[in-house]
Order: C-alpha cells, then structure tokens, then sequence
C-alpha cells in the first residue's frame, strides 16, 4: 500500500491558510516517520510508544492552541488538523495528545493560579512531564455531578478520598487534573502529583480497543495535598465541562483522521485486490461503500473546518461540538466497519491499520460523552426541552 | 558565518508524473510540491553550521513561480533566517546554466561565506547547477558530500565525499560551494512554533532585472517529453516442463535474443 495520500474530494485546501497546511503537512510527516512503523507493535502489547511524547513536545503539539509559556498559540483550525492527522495514525495517539493539551493544560491555562502556570505549562508543553484528568468514576460517567469523590478542608490544604475511572495516561502522569466535591457540595479541581501519598494508580487490561493507549484508575486515599494545588478560578461543573469541551473539539477533528486513515488504505486495496478477474473496486456494492465513506469524509471535513473556523472567532457554542462529536465519530465508525468489509479477511489482521482504527472508535463513540448524550445535548438545544434524567420534566 | 542555501521545490516523491496537453512539461494540477530531499539536507546542514556556530545567517534561496514561496516558507520554518525569491516569468524555462547564473548573481549581491545545495533535484536529475555556480563564480566546488567541517575562524571546510569503500577528504578554501549528499545529516522536521514563526521572516522578491542577467534565454530547451511505452505483457508457456523447457529456451533465444 502508498503511504497516506490524505482525502480532499472537495478540494478544501484552498480553505486552509498556507500555515494551516504546512502544520498538517508537518505532523502528517511526522506521524508517518516516528509513529506508523511502531503503532501496529504497541497495539499487540497493549502499551503507548512513551519515548515519544518528548518528541511530541518538540514537535509542539501539546497546548498548541494555548498562548504563553512555550505554547505555539496556533489557531483552532490547525489544532485540529493537528488533532486528525494524529488519529490518522491511532485514537490513542490523539488522545495522548487531547488529555495534555485540552483536558491538563487547557485547565491550568484557564482556571489555574500563575504558580500553577510557571510550574506546569512548559513542562507539559515540551513532554517532559505528562498530565492526565479525573472526573470520570466507576459509578458515575455520564452524569459526574453525581460524583462521589471528596475534598475535605484541612487546616492546611485538602485531603481526597474517592476513584476515578477510565483515566487516558493515568499510570505514568505526573499530574493530575482531579475533580472532587467539598462539602459545599460544590465541584473544584485540584492538581496531585505523583508519588503524593494516598495516590495510587492500576492500569486496565483486557482492552479490545484503544489498546495503544494507557488506561488507568486512580484511587485516593486520604491523600492530602497543599492548599495552592486546588485550581482558584472555577468552580462547579462548569470547569470539567469546559475541558471537555475543548477535548471534544480535538475528537471531531481526530475522528476525521481515523476515517481517512480508513478510507484511503480500503480504497487502494480495493483498487488492487482482483477476484472474478478485475479489481475488486470495479463492483457495484464495493463502490458503494468507498462512495458512502468519501461523502461522509467530505462533509464531516467541512463541517469540523466551519467549527473551527467559530471557535477561532469567538462564536461557538458547545452544543455544535456537540453535534461535530456526534456525527463525526459515528461517520468513522460505520466507515470503518465498511473498510473491514471491503477488505473481507485481510481486514481483521494488524497488518492493515483499519481494524485497529475500528476497535479504537467504539471507544471514542462512548468516551467524552457518548454518542446518545450528545443527541441530548442537542437534542436540548433546539427543542428546549431537557431529555436528561426521568426526574426531570 | 553567513551560509546561502539554493532549494528547489519539486512534485511530492510520491506523485504519478503525467506528461501534460503540451508535451513539453507534465500536469501539475494536483502536485503537492516539496523542497528536494537532496536541498533538506542542504538546509539541515547549513542550519547545523551555524548552531554549532552560535551565530551565523543563513539565507535560502530559489528560483521558480509563486509557489515556490511555499518551499521558502518550509525552509524558514526549520530554521533559516531569510529568504531570496527569484520569481520572474521571463526565467520560466531556465536551463541548468541559466538557474545557475541567476543564483550566482544573487550570491554575489549576499556574499556569503558558503553556498550548500542538493547534490541534484529529484525532478530533473541533473545535477549540474552546484558546479555551474562554482564555475561562474571561481569558486571551488565538492559535490556529493556525507560530512562538513568549517574551521574556527572560517576560512577553511573540510569536506568528506562518499566513494567506493570508503571517504574522500577535502580541505577547500572558503568561499566555496557544497552539494550534499543524502547520509549527510537527517533533517529535522519543522516544528509548529517554527512554522508560526516563518510567518514573519522575509522573502525577498527579485526580478531578473535587479539581477542584471542580461541575455536570460537558456541555451537548453526541452524539446519534448515522451512516457515510458507500456509494458508488453508476458507470455506464460503452457504445456509439459519438458516441451515448456525446450520452447522457453528456443523463446529467449530466437524471440527476446538474450541467450
């Protein structure tokens, strides 16, 4: 199979100014060289090519769209062209690099004191340390209001008790970004680092997908932490979901990555696998499938560029993230379930990257809100009725 | 130090080369261009020159349409500090020499104390505009280099050419130029900062008027551009091995005459 060829059916380079394309021609580049020959690897083992999250940084990556201390204060658009040419190599990869940027330093960025700033952001920023999030528990995913993690008030600082669940980079964090209630009952954020006392981390195993990505819980255990490491500026949910937001964003763009990725190796097999005597791309019900895929690559393309282009200018509304997550995630995983088709036995072997990309979707489906809570979330928006909770009318 | 870098934007390695409506020049509707590996490493080790340095500037230059910018643009965002842009339709159908002597005319008016180029560009191979300038411009020359050194006080640089089984060492005196050779460095991939940053660096733009180049005809002129014939198919010989054998012999003898 060529290399990545990218997919531009509707000639949309022409929407993208010259440094937006010469950041995604770098990390395309990049992406190519130093991850696509170790990916297939990593995902038999289970484990994330580590060595190259300095190498990220480098490359900055890691809060490129942040402005200050060491970031490249990119704009939206080519943050997330950043985010789909990383997909394109794995899910994993791009939430390597969605956890730092949008969900560690976005929230040290925003809510965090200017000591917080100094000692975090350049570190993160050039991959030398790595953060991880805490909201999500085993109880409570969709609905982490519910949360049951606590910060109590010491005289002091704050003692956590409580897990998280499902944590991208969890095990090898230096930081983490964790969220707790006080007795307020109201919901803040605090930065643990590792080796904090009372913190302690266990990755998962048994994953079938996402499986070039680090997966961990952490748990709390009466683990007291300074009184300076509670982020200052947000409080309530508001502050996770402003993250998630921001992670969101990345995930619609990344989601187009993969399905390219899909697309593009699905076509030349297609193009070059001969059975009745002519390549298999020359059938009606194959065609309809790499049809089905370039049309939905294409519009998921211009409907990410066009959020883009309103998160630059200050106009966006979470609720169209929302709708981005949706559709394009799903689009990658009906796209890539009909590449694994088109490839019949070949798709299922790592030797192609399409089943890889398809068992790493059903995450990105379910992960930083579902696909059903985004219907809601939508849903919500433009009926202005609220479809979550049955106590709610 | 300043070193002047000479680039050449190409069609992407990976691009289907079609020979276009005039067969004097192939279709570049759709071609993603490239700087020519071969002038990465020229950027590459003209940036490691001046690190090692802790000074020195270097300028890259190229010669070719509007896009061409895009080329400058990459090598500025790996770290070049400026760059010259000879963009002028009357140089639309430079040869070898007429490039060369554009670039000598910018070099005189730089004065740098070294030029490094591709060994040639992917595109054309020729492989004959570094030892043009140097001619033009009395300087000396080493093609095809693996490793450099200039000395301390830059006057000197010490060139290793790869050959059979072994290195070629040189000492040439500076002002020179260089060609690189791929195994010279692994150039380093622009970073995001980088490429925000080439923004704001500057590419000058120049005619061939501003380079008094005169007579600016090339002397070479392609005259046509002609595609590979296809392939004939093969013939696969049916039958016993033994009457197979005897009729493979008599095919590669009478029919192919290679035995």
């Amino acid at each position: 199979m060529e290399k990545f060829r990218g997919v531009d059916y509707y000639g949309m380079e022409e929407l993208l100014a010259e440094d937006e394309r010469m950041i995604r021609d770098a990390v395309r580049d990049w992406v190519e060289a130093q991850f696509v020959p170790l990916v297939a690897e990593h995902h038999r083992a289970g484990t994330f090519p580590v060595g190259l999250i300095p190498k990220l940084g480098e490359l900055g990556v890691f809060g490129a769209s942040l402005k200050g201390y060491g970031c490249a204060g990119l704009s939206n658009v080519a943050y997330g062209l950043i985010m789909q040419e990383l997909e394109r190599g794995d899910s994993g990869l791009r939430s390597c690099a969605s956890v730092q940027s949008g969900l560690v330093m976005y929230p040290i960025h925003a809510y965090g004191s200017e000591a917080q700033k100094e000692r975090w952001l350049p570190v993160l920023q050039r991959g030398e340390a790595v953060g991880c999030f805490g909201l999500t528990e085993p109880d409570h995913g969709s609905d982490p209001g519910a949360m049951k993690t606590r910060a109590r008030r010491t005289a002091d600082g704050y003692v956590l008790n409580g897990t998280k669940l499902w944590i991208t980079n969890g095990s090898i964090a230096d930081v983490a970004v964790v969220w707790a209630k006080e007795d307020d009952g109201e919901i803040y954020g605090y930065l643990v680092e590792r080796g904090t006392p009372g913190f302690g981390t266990l990755d998962i195993h048994g994953k079938f997908s996402m499986r070039a990505s680090i997966t961990s819980e952490l748990s709390f255990q009466d683990c007291r932490i300074p009184a300076e490491n509670k982020l200052p500026n947000v409080k309530g949910l508001r502050g996770p979901l402003g993250c998630l937001n921001q992670a969101r964003y990345g995930i619609a763009w990344g989601a187009v990555g993969a399905a390219m990725a899909c697309y593009d190796w699905a076509l030349q097999y297609a193009q070059q696998r001969v059975q009745f005597g002519r390549p298999i791309a020359g059938f009606q019900l194959v065609q309809q499938k790499l049809v089905w895929m370039v049309t939905e690559i294409t519009k998921a393309q211009l409907l990410v560029l066009q959020l883009g282009r309103l998160k630059d200018s200050g106009r966006l509304r979470p609720q169209q993230v929302s709708l981005a997550k949706r559709n394009n995630v799903q689009m990658a995983l009906d796209g890539a379930r009909l590449a694994r088709d088109i490839l019949g036995a070949a798709g299922i072997v790592d030797e192609h990257p399409i089943i890889r990309h398809m068992l790493n979707l059903e995450t990105v489906n379910t992960y930083e809100g579902t696909h059903d809570i985004h219907t809601l979330i939508v849903g919500r928006d433009i009926t202005g009725l609220d479809a979550f909770g049955a106590a709610q009318g | 130090m300043k070193i002047l870098v000479a680039i050449k934007q190409v069609p992407d390695t990976a691009t289907q080369v079609k020979i276009s409506g005039d067969p004097k020049a192939i279709e570049t509707s759709g071609i993603t261009w490239i700087i020519s590996p071969y002038d990465e490493f020229a950027v590459e080790e003209a940036l490691r020159i001046k690190e090692k340095r802790g000074q020195g500037d270097v300028v890259a230059v190229s010669l070719g349409p509007d896009r061409v910018k895009e080329a400058l643009r990459s090598a500025l965002a790996m770290g070049a500090d400026r760059a010259v842009h000879v963009n002028d339709p009357a140089l639309a159908g430079a040869d070898t020499l007429l490039t060369a002597r554009a670039l000598a005319a910018v070099v005189k008016q730089e004065s740098p104390a070294l030029v490094i180029c591709g060994r040639q560009a992917i595109d054309d191979d020729m492989g004959a505009v570094g030892a043009q300038l140097a001619e033009l411009l009395g300087w000396p020359c080493a093609s095809w280099i693996m490793e450099e050194t200039v000395d301390a006080d830059a006057k000197t640089v010490r060139v290793g050419r790869q050959v059979e089984g072994g290195l070629e060492v040189f000492d040439l005196p500076l002002p020179a130029v260089l060609s690189a050779q791929k195994g010279l460095n692994e150039p380093r991939y622009p970073t995001l900062k980088g490429i925000m940053g080439a923004k704001k660096k500057e590419i000058k733009d120049v005619k061939a008027a501003d380079l008094a180049l005169g007579d600016a005809a090339p002397q070479l002129t392609v005259t046509t551009l002609e595609a590979l014939p296809p392939r004939p198919p093969g013939r696969i010989i049916q039958g016993e091995v033994k009457d197979a054998v005897k009729e493979l012999v008599r095919a590669l003898r009478e029919d192919a005459k290679v035995i």
